[in-house]
């Protein structure tokens, strides 16, 4: 029987034989597959499009928006604005209500944590309730549920209630605060506020060396604290208080001056934190009940108080395991920001996907850059988080 | 969020090629499914509801019903898709609707931009403002500084951004995905103010529990033309959309009702016997049977039956036909002959 010499067979074959190239070339194939798929679709879109006679084109963002927007506390928006400048003003929302949510949300998750651990029978059970009711309630309902409150319990502007001094009022128009008027000489006391907290942190490495060499330890926290506020202080009276305040008054339909939370956003803001507090609560709980009970024992074995064994043992190691998941409680808090539009809070879904997207009718360019729009946000708060994670994670040394 | 999913299915639909972005024979998909859909509203008291059976009843689903009457027979047989005013556009583009009965405006950017064809118009309405009798207001220029409740995805936000602009006036506008929800605001006192087209404030207006302590003030800010709507692409299709509203009004111009139907076969009107498809073939030429107009009469009844029947001045919404009176009766309702 003539034996082939593997000289006659076909290289390709023998490619094929190989188990390492036989890898190479199956993955090589996928990836030919995956970009035909998205080629093909991307190739249907463009002939759709084109066969109900609609180009494919983001020419509309220059368009004037036409629309007007109840809700921008950050760049000036009319209605003779473009429909970028109005998706901006909608990403600039988008942003508020996920920082401020996030911020929120892990301080009542960690509160709601901790208190679930804690050995009060009555406390725990109000944790473990509270936990278990709102998580299993969708979002949507929460947000519905708190605006509604919000705008029914609340007084009309007319009747506001006065929560401080004639200077705070609180009606289902809004919470309406005084407003900071700076004055000359602000900027002076905000440089020197900035000098204090450069002293402040300078301090701190400095009291940091010198335990490491000597084993005093100074308190910190404190000394820090009157660093900023008594320089703060001196800079503000020698400067001769150079702010003022710009008091809300109720003139005509509504409230003028001052500045406003709106119900929206409160509403917006109070339901996505406490619905995300809720997982982080149980994450918290998760990371704490990770860390032996022998690291504690062993800390105060060698005569650390308890006050630093949950600083310097407890909360590092238990912040390893809560990081990671934490972080994609922070996505889920963002994108879940995009329901902001059933209650009339005006996120990037609102405008730009929404009232844009329905004045100029391009479905697909509105959403293709809705989509990027969350994708690089939600990229970001990853990355920020990975390096968090990586900053905290242990040292092998 | 349903809008949202809508939006984006739509978008992978566009995508995946499997919608029936037909460029013709809907009429031969309706026939052949059996169901005629029509995007509709998700509800406005008098325009397009459900009863308590979850029955779909109203003035823009009648003409659903016309519709259907016309193509399959029998006005039995529709299927209200409900949509917002942000999706029905996306709705009937990505062919989930046949055809729109649903209080929409003709406008260039809509006509030419959204790509969508009329066909002419089944109500004349226009924009206006509803306050409480409280606030002591009597005229929109008034106004100054209120907060305004609208229903977000309409040329009403437009319309009231030029209206406030051009009068040197500010607001606070709340936009709420839909019309309930805008209510509710306007209602718990969110908002001063209320806008939407005048049927709709009559609407709305119907379904509050005191109806007496609420006004409409007399300025009409805005031209709404509100009509049915269809997909560039099929002609034959936009044909038998446009004669069917005019067989409505025609029907009532000609005195054929619902009731006298059968009688006036027997006319000797060359108008009516033609409409009626006793003489000629204008059913066939549109790719209907020729009893077509005649289903539309006797199931659902002319233009101005149709009209008393849901928002005229007998039901709760109490609108005169004011504009919408036949053009032989001072009104805009005109429909080209049957000839």
């Amino acid at each position: 029987m003539a034996q082939a010499s593997p000289s006659t067979v076909n290289p390709l074959l023998r490619l094929w034989r190989n188990e390492d190239s036989r890898g190479v070339i199956i993955q090589i194939l996928t990836m030919v597959v995956l970009c035909a798929l998205i080629a093909a679709i991307a190739r249907n879109v463009v002939i759709n499009l084109a066969n109900v006679g609609k180009e494919f084109s983001f020419d509309f963002l220059t368009w004037p928006a036409a629309y007007d927007i109840g809700f921008s506390p950050f760049i000036e928006y009319t209605n003779k604005s473009t429909h970028l400048r109005a998706a901006v003003v909608g990403l600039l929302n988008t942003l508020l209500v996920a920082f401020w949510g996030c911020i929120l949300a892990t301080v009542l998750g960690f509160i709601l944590g901790i208190m679930r651990l804690s050995s009060n029978w009555l406390v725990s059970k109000i944790s473990y309730v509270f936990v278990e009711f709102v998580r299993n309630v969708p979002v949507l309902i929460h947000i519905l549920a708190i605006y509604s409150l919000v705008v029914t319990l609340l007084p009309s502007a007319k009747k506001a209630l006065d929560v401080g001094g004639g200077a705070f009022f609180l009606s289902n128009r809004g919470f309406y605060v005084p407003a900071p008027v700076f004055e000359s000489g602000a900027g002076i006391v905000g440089i020197v506020i900035l000098i204090a907290v450069i002293m402040a942190i300078l301090f701190k490495r400095w009291a940091k060396r010198t335990q490491n060499e000597t084993g005093q330890i100074y308190p910190v926290f404190w000394i820090s604290i009157a660093l900023i506020v008594g320089l703060a202080g001196i800079a503000f009276l020698i400067m001769g208080a150079p702010l003022s305040w710009d008091i809300p008054v109720l003139k005509g339909f509504n409230f003028k001056g001052g500045m406003a939370i709106k119900p929206e956003f409160l509403a917006l803001w109070l339901a996505l934190s406490y619905y995300t507090a809720c997982f982080i609560a149980e994450i918290v709980r998760a990371g704490i009940l990770a860390v032996s009970h022998g690291q504690t024992e062993a800390a105060y074995a060698v005569g650390l108080k308890s006050n630093r064994t949950l600083q310097l043992i407890i909360i590092p190691q238990a912040l390893r395991i809560i990081v990671p998941p934490l972080c994609s409680q922070y996505l889920n808090l963002t994108k879940n920001s995009s329901l902001a539009i059933a209650i009339g809070y005006m996120d990037i879904t609102a405008t730009l996907g929404g009232i844009s997207l329905m004045q100029t009718g391009k479905e697909m360019e509105t959403m293709i850059i809705v989509m990027g729009v969350y994708l690089v946000i939600s990229l970001t708060i990853s990355s920020f988080m990975n390096w968090f994670n990586h900053r905290i994670k242990l040292t092998v040394r | 969020m349903k809008q949202k999913t809508t939006a984006i299915l739509s978008a992978a639909a566009l995508a995946l090629g499997a919608t029936g972005i037909a460029q013709a024979g809907t009429l031969e998909d309706v026939q052949s499914r059996g169901v005629l859909r029509c995007v509709v509203s998700t509800g406005i008291a008098g325009f397009a509801q459900p009863d308590a059976s979850g029955v779909w009843g109203g003035f823009d689903v009648d003409f659903c019903r016309a519709t259907a009457a016309a193509v399959l027979g029998d006005g039995g047989k529709i299927e209200a898709i409900t949509s917002t005013g942000k999706t029905r556009f996306t709705k009937l583009n990505a062919g989930e609707g046949d055809v729109l009965w649903r209080n929409t405006t003709i406008t260039f950017s809509r006509d030419v931009g959204v790509k969508l064809r009329f066909h002419g118009v089944n109500y004349y309405d226009g924009q206006g403002f509803m306050v409480k009798k409280s606030l002591g207001v009597s005229s929109a220029k008034d106004l100054d500084g209120a907060s305004v409740c609208i229903q977000t995805g309409t040329t009403t936000e437009l319309n009231l951004a030029d209206y406030f602009s051009s009068n040197g006036m500010k607001y606070e506008p709340v936009t709420i995905e839909t019309n309930d929800e805008a209510r509710q605001n306007y209602e718990s006192g969110r908002c001063d103010v209320y806008t939407t087209d005048a049927s709709g404030l009559a609407s709305t207006r119907s379904a509050l529990p005191n109806p007496g302590d609420h006004m409409v003030l007399p300025e009409i800010i805005s031209k709404e033309p509100l009509g049915p709507a269809t997909r560039h692409g099929d002609d034959q299709w936009s044909d038998i959309v446009t004669w069917v509203l005019n067989a409505t009004i025609t029907a009532e111009e000609l005195g054929v009702t619902s009731s006298n139907v059968d009688d006036m076969k027997g006319s000797n009107n060359p108008e009516v016997r033609r409409l009626l498809g006793v003489d000629g073939s204008q059913g066939s030429e549109l790719g209907l049977s020729n009893d077509w107009a005649y289903q539309i009469i006797k199931q659902i009844g002319n233009y101005g039956e149709i009209f008393e029947r849901n928002i005229g001045v007998n039901t709760p919404l109490g609108i005169a036909r004011g504009l919408n009176a036949l053009w032989t009766e001072g009104g805009l309702i005109y429909s080209p002959p049957f000839r």
